[in-house]
Formats: C-alpha cells, sequence, structure tokens
C-alpha cells in the first residue's frame, strides 16, 4: 500500500511539473537553448540501451523515457488472453449491479473489417497513451494527467467524476465506476464516482515489470521506452514501421500497431 | 407617460405560499433523486459507458444557456439604449442569476463526485475549458449582482451602463464557452465545430427570452399586475426573431456538415435514420418548437396572450429537444476508430448507443426548473424586482 501511495505522489509531483513548465512560455528561450544540447545527449544516451529493470521507483518518471506499445495484429494470438490478463491484473470485471454497457473496461478486442475489400482483422485497444492527450486538456481539476514518461492515467484522489474526459477521448478508452466495487486490488484503486482507464499497468513497469497485456500477449505486443534507440521496440517501428489509430488527429499516441 | 415604480410581490397571500411550496417540492424531489443516484451509483440511471452525459446534462445545459439569455433584456436597456425594456431589466437580471444557479445544481449533483466540489473549486487546470466555465459561472454571478446593485440603489444609478455593459460582455464570453465545451471536442462527429460557440449565444437568446415571457405572464398574471400589449408585443416580435436566428444557425450547421464527408455521418443520422433522434429534430425541435411557435408569435394568433404563452413553452420545449440530439445524439452516434470500416467490440464499437433516460435523471433536471423559480419566487417577494403595473401608458416611451 506504502508504494502505491509513492506511485501517485510521485506520479502528481512529476505531473505538476510537466504541466507548469508546459504553460510556462516565458521559459521558451530556455527550452531553444536545450534543443541546440539535446542531440548531443541523445548521442551519448544510445550508446547504452535500458533494461526495463533499470526503471523503478527510486529513479522517477523521467521524461527523457516515453513508454510505448507496439502491437503486432499480424500474429495470431487470442488477444482475449490480454483482456483477461487485463482484468486480473486490474480486479476488473467486479460489478454486481451495473448493465454490460456500464461496466468498466481497460481493454477491448475491435472486429475491424473493411467493406470494401472484405479483408478484416482483431486488434486490441486500450488508453493510447497520447502525447497530446485530450483527456488531459479537458480535465476541469488536472485529475487526468501525464507524467513525464508519457503514461497516462487519473489521479483517484482528485477526479470529481465530470466525465468530460471520456467525451473528450477519440478512442472510447475510459469507462465510469457506475457502483460501489469492493474486492479491489492494493495497486488499482477504483472508486464509484470517478473516471478510469489502462494506465499501462503503472505499478509494474515502476517494479521492473512489463505491462500485464504485454506479458499476456506472447511477444505479440512489444513494450518499451520509444525514446531509446537500442529499445526493442524503437528499431522494429523503425524497420518494420508502425501505425497510430487515428493518427490524422495528430495526438501522438504511445501505442502503435502493425498490420492495420 | 406615468410613472414607473418597483414594488415587491405581497409574500403573505395564500397564492403566494403555493407558488412557494409548489417550486420548493419540484425542488426536493430533484434533490432527493440526485441524492439516490448518488448513494447507488449511476448505475440506477440510463447514463453509461457509452452515453455518457444525459438527460441532467440536457436540462442543466438548457438552464445555464437560458440563463444568459435572460439577461438580454437588461442589456437592452442598458447597454443598447432602448427605453422601452428599462422596467423589465430588474427582472431580467434576477431570472439570470436564478437560471444559472438551477443549471449548476443539476450539474453539480449529476457528477460522479458532488462531494469532491472545493476540489473543483480549488485544483485548477487552466488549460480545461471546464475550468474557465468554473470563472465564467461565478463570474457571471458576481457581475449580475453588481448590475443590479447598481440599478436598483439609486445612488449607484449611474454606473448602470458600464455594468450593464460588463455584463453583457460577460454573457456573450460565458455563451460561448458553454458552447465551446462541445465545439472543442475532437474526437466526436456530431461536435468539432466553431460554429456550437455562436449556435448556444444565439439558442440562449432564444431560450431565455421565452422563459423570461413565460415568467413575466405568470408573475402579472398571478399578482394581478396589468401588463399591456405594448410590452408583451415587443417581447414576442423579438421572440420570433430568436427563434428564426436559430433555425438559420441549425440549417447552416447541418448543410456545412451533410458537404464534408468527415461529419456526413452523423448529420444524416440526425436528420434521417437516428430514430427518436430524428423524431425529436423534426418534429420536436423543428415543427413544434420552431415553427409552430413562428406561426403562433407573427400570425392572426400573434395578440392573443395564451397562445403567445403557448408559443414560449413550446419554444423551451423546443430548445430542450434540440440539446437533447446535440448532447444524447452526438454521444449514441458511434466514434469512429477506424473510418470507413465495418468494427465491432464488446464495448459497443460501431453500434448506436441506447440510451432511455430514468426517472431519477429527470426528476432531478426538473428539479433545476424547481430551484430557478424558488429563487424567482423568494426574490421577487423580497425585494423590488418587479414594477407594480406595466400598462401601456407606462410601459410605452411613446405613449400618453
Amino acid at each position: 500500500m506504502t508504494s502505491n501511495i509513492n506511485n501517485e505522489k510521485q506520479a502528481e509531483i512529476t505531473s505538476a511539473e510537466t504541466d507548469s513548465s508546459r504553460r510556462n512560455f516565458v521559459f521558451g528561450s530556455i527550452a531553444a537553448a536545450g534543443v541546440t544540447i539535446a542531440p548531443g545527449v541523445m548521442l551519448y544516451q544510445t550508446a547504452n540501451a535500458r533494461s526495463l529493470s533499470d526503471f523503478s521507483l527510486k529513479e522517477g518518471a523521467s521524461s527523457k523515457v516515453r513508454w510505448g506499445m507496439l502491437v503486432d495484429t499480424t500474429k495470431q494470438v487470442d488477444w482475449n488472453k490480454c483482456v483477461e490478463a487485463c482484468n486480473k491484473e486490474h480486479g476488473l470485471n467486479n460489478e454486481t449491479h451495473s448493465r454490460d454497457d456500464q461496466k468498466t473496461q481497460y481493454i477491448r478486442v475491435v472486429d475491424v473489417k473493411n467493406k470494401g475489400t472484405g479483408h478484416s482483422m482483431s486488434l486490441p485497444v486500450m488508453c493510447q497513451h497520447c502525447e497530446s492527450a485530450p483527456c488531459v486538456d479537458v480535465c476541469p481539476t488536472g485529475a487526468s494527467m501525464k507524467r513525464d514518461d508519457g503514461i497516462v492515467l487519473v489521479d483517484r484522489h482528485r477526479c470529481i467524476g465530470c466525465r468530460y474526459c471520456m467525451m473528450a477521448c477519440p478512442y472510447k478508452a475510459r469507462s465510469f465506476v457506475h457502483e460501489v466495487l469492493s474486492d479491489q486490488k492494493e495497486n488499482t484503486p477504483r472508486g464509484k464516482g470517478c473516471v478510469e482507464s489502462c494506465n499501462m499497468c503503472v505499478n509494474r513497469i515502476d517494479n521492473g515489470l512489463e505491462p500485464a497485456c504485454v506479458e499476456a500477449s506472447n511477444e505479440a505486443i512489444i513494450f518499451g521506452d520509444l525514446n531509446d534507440p537500442e529499445s526493442k521496440i524503437a528499431k522494429l517501428l523503425k524497420e518494420f514501421g508502425g501505425k497510430q489509430i487515428r493518427a490524422d488527429l495528430k495526438l501522438n499516441p504511445g501505442v502503435y500497431y502493425k498490420g492495420i | 407617460m406615468k410613472k414607473l415604480h418597483f414594488l415587491e410581490v405581497e409574500g403573505n397571500s395564500l397564492g403566494y405560499y403555493a407558488f412557494l411550496g409548489l417550486f420548493s417540492l419540484i425542488a426536493l424531489i430533484g434533490i432527493l433523486a440526485a441524492y439516490y443516484m448518488e448513494h447507488n451509483g449511476h448505475w440506477v440511471t440510463g447514463m453509461s459507458n457509452q452515453v455518457i452525459w444525459g438527460t441532467p446534462h440536457v436540462f442543466a445545459i438548457f438552464l445555464i444557456v437560458a440563463a444568459s439569455g435572460a439577461l438580454n433584456v437588461a442589456s437592452i436597456s442598458s447597454v443598447f439604449a432602448k427605453t422601452a425594456y428599462k422596467p423589465l431589466a430588474r427582472l431580467s437580471g434576477i431570472l439570470a442569476i436564478s437560471l444559472l444557479s438551477g443549471g449548476l445544481v443539476v450539474l453539480l449533483l449529476d457528477l460522479g463526485r458532488p462531494d469532491r466540489l472545493i476540489v473543483a473549486m480549488t485544483q485548477f487546470n487552466f488549460v480545461s475549458i471546464f475550468t474557465w466555465n468554473i470563472f465564467l459561472y461565478t463570474g457571471f454571478m458576481a457581475i449580475v449582482g453588481i448590475y443590479l446593485w447598481t440599478m436598483m440603489d439609486r445612488p449607484y444609478n449611474n454606473l448602470t451602463k458600464k455594468a450593464g455593459l460588463g455584463a453583457f460582455i460577460w454573457r456573450l464570453i460565458l455563451t460561448t464557452g458553454t458552447g465551446s465545451i462541445f465545439g472543442f471536442l475532437i474526437s466526436r462527429e456530431a461536435y468539432d465545430s466553431a460554429l456550437f460557440a455562436p449556435m448556444f449565444v444565439i439558442m440562449s437568446f432564444s431560450f431565455g427570452l421565452a422563459f423570461f415571457i413565460l415568467v413575466l405572464m405568470g408573475s402579472y398574471k398571478y399578482t394581478h399586475r396589468a401588463l399591456g400589449d405594448y410590452m408583451v408585443n415587443r417581447l414576442k416580435n423579438l421572440l420570433g426573431v430568436f427563434v428564426a436566428a436559430v433555425l438559420y444557425f441549425v440549417l447552416v450547421y447541418h448543410v456545412t456538415n451533410l458537404y464534408s464527408a468527415d461529419h456526413r455521418g452523423v448529420t444524416l443520422f440526425v436528420l434521417a435514420d437516428g430514430g427518436i433522434y430524428t423524431f425529436l429534430f423534426w418534429v420536436v425541435q423543428i415543427v413544434l418548437g420552431s415553427l409552430l411557435p413562428l406561426a403562433l408569435l407573427y400570425g392572426p394568433t400573434g395578440k392573443n396572450r395564451t397562445m403567445i404563452g403557448l408559443a414560449a413553452v413550446l419554444v423551451i420545449i423546443g430548445g430542450m429537444a434540440q440539446l437533447y440530439v446535440i448532447i444524447v445524439g452526438g454521444q449514441a452516434y458511434p466514434m469512429h476508430l477506424f473510418p470507413g470500416m465495418e468494427v465491432s467490440s464488446s464495448f459497443y464499437d460501431g453500434v448506436v448507443a441506447s440510451y432511455s433516460p430514468s426517472l431519477p435523471e429527470v426528476l432531478l433536471g426538473f428539479g433545476g426548473f424547481g430551484v430557478t423559480l424558488l429563487l424567482v419566487t423568494l426574490a421577487v417577494a423580497a425585494l423590488k424586482f418587479l414594477p407594480d403595473s406595466l400598462e401601456d401608458a407606462i410601459a410605452d416611451p411613446h405613449g400618453k
């Protein structure tokens, strides 16, 4: 429980830092200086690719990292296993009163069919952890936030349940808790009247583990640091490319797909 | 021209207590409905993860939009120097504050965590248009309060024009903000249009004036005060202009959307194959809520008070239907994760979401109207908001 509180505190602090720096146009000139230095720093960093276990709570979320996922839709995988792993990890699907359209889903399997060609495929869709996240922009209290490492999540102590983030999300990735819940997982506190969504298993990442859906995907989902050119995900994206859902909206999601 | 006198409504009468009791009861039922939803959670409502904002938002946004519109009468008097509207300026101001209060009560009580109001009032994200609206709403209350003060306290009468101008500009920004709650949403086909800001402004003119006319006619009828044709005719003619202006914006909005392939789907959904939403659009919003009121206001029935009252009621019903189509219809239409593709999932991707308003939602919505009318009823008895007579000899600046 203590580590969970630490998670939240840390997330809150880092998010506040991001927000204030983003809005502070006065520091534009300082940023410009940073841009000139950054390439050199990047070159230095690429010399050593980092493994997931290098990241833990003691280091804190850093803007040098951008966590992302690459989903290979061409692989024959039972995506429902990812859904099950997610539900288990976060203690979902425990509603007793809610209708099906009121129940929380962090990750869902979407079947897509091209009417013209007849080609069809299935893919898992979860919070896309956008760089320019509309949910973060519209949240009146700042409960919807983006950590420095790109993970978008909800501070459940701050959420007032206005649901504007759900209106704003183009991926329909968020759910509203419609009833009192019991039997919650220690790492995923869920409260009636608050909004929630995939948090990329931030509790696992901060402890050097991969998200639950990634672990259950039989390597069909690759997780890693998009900013690190030596990471597996960055190399795969460089070699084979990857598409973002609704890339036309220019939100720059952290979740990429191969084969869509 | 006879002199204008403002006088409190007699509060110590059976009729007054009857209205006070009625409006209190409606407000109380609304609050109890909210308690029921809050206690159980939103699973007892028709709302879901697909239709996120339901009937309470329709009522709340109607009341908030109407609030800024109700202030128009005062603005016409103070800002545009039309002295004919001066006798109504005080009622206009207090009605604006009351409508906004009613709307905000509904909005607040529909939150998932209304107990966290203090969080909303202390933790701000200034990028959020909701945050801007928190300041716009509270600021509106304050500025209209000051405006009323300058009108009602003789030594400060010389400041009325300035306060009125401030309130007028503020109300335009406020409704722009309310419209932009939808206009800024890129995610849904029905929204994502800058047209929402001016359309909401003109909707506010229409809804607010319709509500104002009803309150004016009702309060004068039940307090047995004289209300001449001069005033009523001016207001009803103005209402007709506003109703026509809303129609114009609705036309431009849909034609523009039909022209763009990006937005054609949702427009055809509303106009042709949206079931209840198509019915609400054509039958309630357009025919009953726009064309019929225009006919009643400008046709041979134009001088009949009952028909003018009916027209105002129809404008309000049409306005509610319009907001229902925008808010609920806009969410019911599926979001396009993969434009042009057929999609399906366990999370209702690709299908029109179903939504049936539950009784508590409707009762909470009406509770907002109850709060509004309760505040107006209390105010007109406590302070001098209403002229003791608005007979033509007093109301008509050109009359004898």
